[in-house]
């Protein structure tokens, strides 16, 4: 009948959700598909067809109301502040000092807006765009444009549940059109804006920025703990809108851009560390001295305790990390200027560190590490009361065990990871009773089955902690190997000690020279077995993958053994001595 | 029904076209194929961790219920619910399926489930998607026929049967009729009582008239809930029975002759032994002329050669006055000999050895030749080794008479295992056995003395 006519109501049917309404006789929309009519009747559009204007104002009325339940005004780099406010806040709560919140990443998020020409500079991106769009209209000032927080430069941070005022209305004509795709201002420029060598805002990249100011104020968190945390939830990432205050209605593109359904991945967020440190231009960080947490010699002790190796193994990371150079301030000091594209890693060296040093002490050829186990057995059969010497089988059955438990949780509780927001997301007005009805929908599923589980598992959440295993006597129950010896597979040898074990295997023969980024690659089933549960182990640790350990592992080798590289390529590599 | 509509109007997901990604709907869950099925089609593109996390979900819940840990299997079916609201809209909508599947599984062996929790349940999954509907109605309603709930589920039935979408009704006309032959069949249920009331009752009763009025308001229905099913193709067995049982019952032979008729031999339905299995039976309780019969059965015959209709169809052909319906019953005989599980069949040895005989006698040896060509190089070894002589000798001594005088015909005397195994240790006990075997001891001994054998005639 009046389908034309009722083109302009695209809400969802109450009833079937089609949207295909007709008008009946009294200009009431009725469903085409299941004939239910609705209470709402067709505007009047046409004033000079209805000389009662009583009923244009009534509508006017309606509509200014819809318009105040949309919410505040909100630009998008203000929902990433706010994300970053939280972030730093759970990183302060974890022990973090409370210059980071207000001084380093305030600084950096400040320069990353003037960077990215957003505000703190002339002529900001939302200005020249307001201007152009309201061309015509000068009555509004230039400042008023300005996201409302960075007019507010006095305090440090802008507290994310401050007090705010409601968007001045001069802002309606422009929040009317920007709206129709998104609840932010600015969320589908945003999502459009591409200019060469501008590092755009993404949620990875708010984890760049908390990495960036912990590694300058050196604080005692590397990047694995910091995804660790994200990931165990101690520090907000996903769903971090949830937080938001009410007024800010996210929908549309805000979806794309701030609800992600990923974890963060070490190797990404690396890469975006250096991106917007070289972005931001920033100098060069404080030096990485031996008393930081960063430098390898403490994260190697560190990781030594977590995976249960006996202390004395300090003695050979340090000479390690002394031979292969990589101790050095400034080796081990990021900066952006000078070492274009550069940073350490520094968990993962430290790791690989360690890995070396089971190679020279063991081989990991998945013979000799078994008959210098069966020495330890017996030496240890024969001393009871001496300290036990380490016994690498005894080791590799324990963490083997450990291990697999730890993995199987781990990936139960990915398994179980809720992704979706209490708050559902939606992309456009229309969806949003549809979202709203399928969230309810799954809560009261969810309900339904958690009825069905015994006691519910609301397990305390793990209080958080840089350390993921626990060894201590009591707990379990005299498998901590920290105090073994490793006296079984050294022997003097005049001044020095020496290993029993004289040889060595290079985790990659020839690197890789073509353009592809990595300098070489990991095919599991080419090495020993026993390399490959150390690899496992470590990465599973980390969070990272199996193959970024083994480049590093082997770039460590490649300083180490310099020579071996340079002068014979062709010549086995088994053959070096270890010299002590 | 009213939400989720959005489901069918939009079938371009509604994510940014990033991620756009045609995946086939698949319902089964098997993780090997689902990742290769996802490494194609995403083609290499990062898949995002949800992804992961729903798939492993998933993974970790056929586990559970493999090892029947329901609890574990419901704990990780609370996370899996996120599936429903996956972004990608593909697997939006092949999610409910999945869930409901799962879902009603874990119910139906939870301890803790009950038939409110389950009921809850189906009828939430009911309301997602609407597309679910029929079939999540009719499986509840099975739900509840197997707990006993009788009036529940018919109840349930008819709710779904009235059931009516717009447009996308029409796509699942076929669904509705089955509803409704569901339905048709808890009423036949029904009737088929009546109907052993009925005839417990006298029929000079007052009770035996209301009754047979009950009966036929009964029957009305249901045929109307069955036809529509029945036209359609598929394999309806259960239904087409009852149904015809009670067009019988009510006289309406033509009516039930033409469902039949149909069921058997309409091009568009699948091959179905057992419709032309029904067609038969009820064409000889029709007493049809045996030409009739014989050319029901000539179809089962080459669909299912071992059928134990080939007997009846053997003795339909024997007496036929066709030459080539004999010759036809030849072949039947060896046909059904040929499987494994008709081996130790009596009859139908006895049918053989009679036959054979029969068929030498009318000096048909050419017949018997074309049978036993192509199966002179396995039926010694699969009928007539030394091994079954002794076992069939055993378990039972006229199998092993039938056989034994088979064999003789078709190997001849020198060249049979069986029948030299056998009469080894027989010859001593045929002498005691008496008179009862004497018929057989003379067809050996006839055979024995030189009746044209197969073998030897070459």
């Amino acid at each position: 009948m009046d389908r034309e006519e009722a083109k302009e109501f695209r809400e969802r049917c109450a009833q079937c959700d089609a949207v295909s309404w007709g008008l009946t006789d009294e200009g009431k929309y009725y469903c085409t598909s299941c004939h239910n009519v609705t209470e709402r009747s067709k505007d009047v559009l046409n004033s000079e067809a209805i000389p009662n204007t009583k009923i244009q104002a009534i509508n006017r009325g309606l509509k200014k109301r819809n318009k105040l339940e949309k919410g505040w005004d909100w630009y998008v780099c203000e929902g990433f502040q706010h994300v970053l406010c939280q972030q730093a806040e759970a990183l302060k709560a974890l022990g973090v000092g409370p210059e980071l919140k207000n001084q380093v990443l305030h600084n950096f998020w400040k320069r990353y807006l003037q960077k990215s020409k957003q505000a703190y500079c002339e002529n900001p991106v939302h200005a020249r765009k307001r201007k152009a769009s309201v061309l015509g209209s000068p009555s509004h000032a230039d400042w008023e444009s300005e996201p409302a927080l960075l007019s507010d430069a006095s305090g440090p941070f802008v507290e994310s549940d401050g007090p705010r005022k409601p968007s001045p209305p001069s802002r309606a004509s422009h929040s009317e059109m920007a709206s129709i795709c998104s609840g932010s201002l600015d969320g589908v420029e945003y999502s459009l804006r591409k200019e060469k060598g501008l590092v755009k805002m993404a949620m990875p990249t708010t984890l760049a920025l908390c990495g960036l100011s912990l590694l300058w104020q050196r604080e005692a968190l590397a990047l694995s703990d910091l995804l660790r945390f994200v990931e165990e939830g101690h520090i907000p990432y996903v769903n971090a809108f949830e937080r938001f205050p009410e007024e800010m209605k996210l929908y549309g593109r805000d979806k794309g851009i701030f609800a992600i359904e990923s974890w963060p991945s070490y190797e990404d967020v690396y890469r975006q560390m250096i991106d917007v440190a070289t972005f931001l231009d920033l100098p060069r960080f404080p030096a990485i001295t031996e008393d930081c947490y960063l430098h390898p010699n403490i994260l190697c002790r560190k990781y030594l305790m977590e995976v249960n190796l006996p202390d004395e193994m300090y003695d050979f990371t340090c000479q390690v990390v002394k031979m292969a150079g990589i101790g050095e301030v400034d080796f081990l000091t990021f900066d952006p200027i000078a070492r274009k594209g550069r940073t350490v890693k520094y968990d993962v060296q430290a790791v690989a560190v360690i890995v070396t040093v089971l190679k020279l002490l063991f081989l990991l050829d998945d013979n000799v590490e078994w008959s210098l186990s069966a020495i330890a057995e017996t030496y240890n059969e024969e001393n009871k009361e001496d300290k036990p010497c380490f016994d690498f089988r005894k080791w590799y059955q324990v963490m083997k065990k450990s291990f697999d438990e730890k993995k199987q949780k781990w990936e139960e509780a990915r398994a179980k990871f809720v992704w979706k927001s209490k708050k559902p997301l939606y992309h456009s007005p229309i969806d949003r009773s549809v979202v709203y009805k399928r969230r309810e929908m799954v809560v009261n599923l969810q309900k339904q089955f958690s009825t069905l589980v015994d006691s519910i598992p609301t397990a305390p959440k793990n209080s958080p902690s840089s350390f993921q295993f626990n060894w201590t006597e009591e707990v379990t129950g005299g498998t901590c190997f920290h105090g073994h010896s490793l006296q079984g597979i050294l022997y003097k040898k005049g001044q020095s000690v020496t290993t029993m074990n004289s040889l060595y295997w290079l985790s990659t023969q020839k690197f890789c020279k073509s353009y592809c980024k990595h300098v070489t690659t990991y095919e599991e089933s080419n090495f020993s077995l026993t390399y490959q549960f150390i690899i496992n182990l470590f990465s599973f640790l980390l969070r990272i993958k199996t193959y970024s350990l083994h480049e590093e592992v082997s770039l460590i080798e490649k300083r180490l053994f310099k020579k071996k590289y340079s002068t014979a390529k062709t010549k086995s590599s088994r053959s070096r001595k270890v010299r002590k | 029904m009213s939400d989720f509509s959005e489901d069918l109007l939009r079938p371009t997901p509604e994510d940014d076209p990033a991620e756009t990604s045609v995946r086939p709907r698949s319902g089964m869950c098997l993780p090997w194929l689902q990742k290769q099925v996802e490494s194609v089609a995403t083609r290499g593109k990062k898949e995002k961790d949800f992804a992961q996390t729903t798939s492993a979900c998933l993974s970790f819940i056929q586990e559970a219920l493999l090892k029947h840990q329901w609890q574990r299997a419901a704990e990780f079916m609370h996370s899996c619910l996120q599936i429903l609201e996956d972004s990608d809209s593909h697997k939006r909508q092949a999610a409910p399926e999945i869930i409901w599947k799962l879902g009603s599984e874990i119910l139906y062996y939870h301890p803790k489930s009950s038939v409110e929790t389950f009921n809850t349940f189906a009828d939430r999954m009911k309301n997602i998607g609407v597309m679910n509907y029929l079939t999540i109605s009719l499986q509840h309603a099975l739900y509840l026929l197997h707990h006993g709930m009788f009036d529940d589920a018919s109840r349930n039935l008819s709710q779904a049967e009235t059931w009516r979408y717009g447009e996308k009704s029409s796509s699942q006309e076929a669904l509705i009729n089955l509803v409704q032959a569901y339905k048709g069949l808890l009423q036949y249920y029904t009737w088929s009582k009546k109907k052993k009331e009925l005839s417990e009752l006298d029929e000079d009763d007052y009770a035996y008239s209301t009754a047979s009025q009950n009966m036929f308001k009964h029957s009305w229905k249901t045929s109307v809930s069955f036809s529509a099913l029945v036209q359609t193709p598929g394999v309806w067995d259960p239904f087409v029975k009852s149904y015809v049982e009670m067009l019988e019952f009510y006289g309406d032979q033509d009516g039930a002759r033409e469902v039949l008729t149909n069921y058997a031999y309409d091009e568009k339905f699948p091959s179905n032994p057992n419709a032309h299995v029904y067609l038969y039976n009820f064409l000889k309780r029709e007493k049809a002329p045996r030409e009739k019969l014989i050319s029901v059965l000539k179809i089962l015959y080459q669909i299912v050669p071992s059928h134990t209709l080939m007997l009846e169809f053997h003795r339909l052909l024997r007496k036929s006055d066709k030459e080539e319906h004999h010759k036809l019953g030849l072949e039947v005989l060896f046909g059904v000999l040929d499987f494994a599980g008709c081996t130790k069949n009596l009859t139908a040895w006895q049918y053989l050895a009679k036959y054979l005989r029969q068929i030498l006698m009318g000096s048909h040896l050419a017949w018997v030749q074309d049978e036993w060509n192509s199966r002179k190089n396995w039926w010694p070894g699969f009928h007539f080794s030394s091994f079954w002589a002794k076992s069939d000798w055993k378990e039972d001594k006229a199998l092993a008479y039938e056989k034994a005088f088979v064999a003789g015909i078709l190997l001849g005397k020198a060249r049979c295992d069986y029948q030299q195994t056998r009469t080894q240790p027989s010859d001593k006990h045929l002498r005691q056995e008496g008179a009862s075997q004497n018929q057989h001891n003379q067809v050996t001994a006839t055979t024995a003395r030189g009746q044209p054998c197969v073998k030897c005639a070459h």
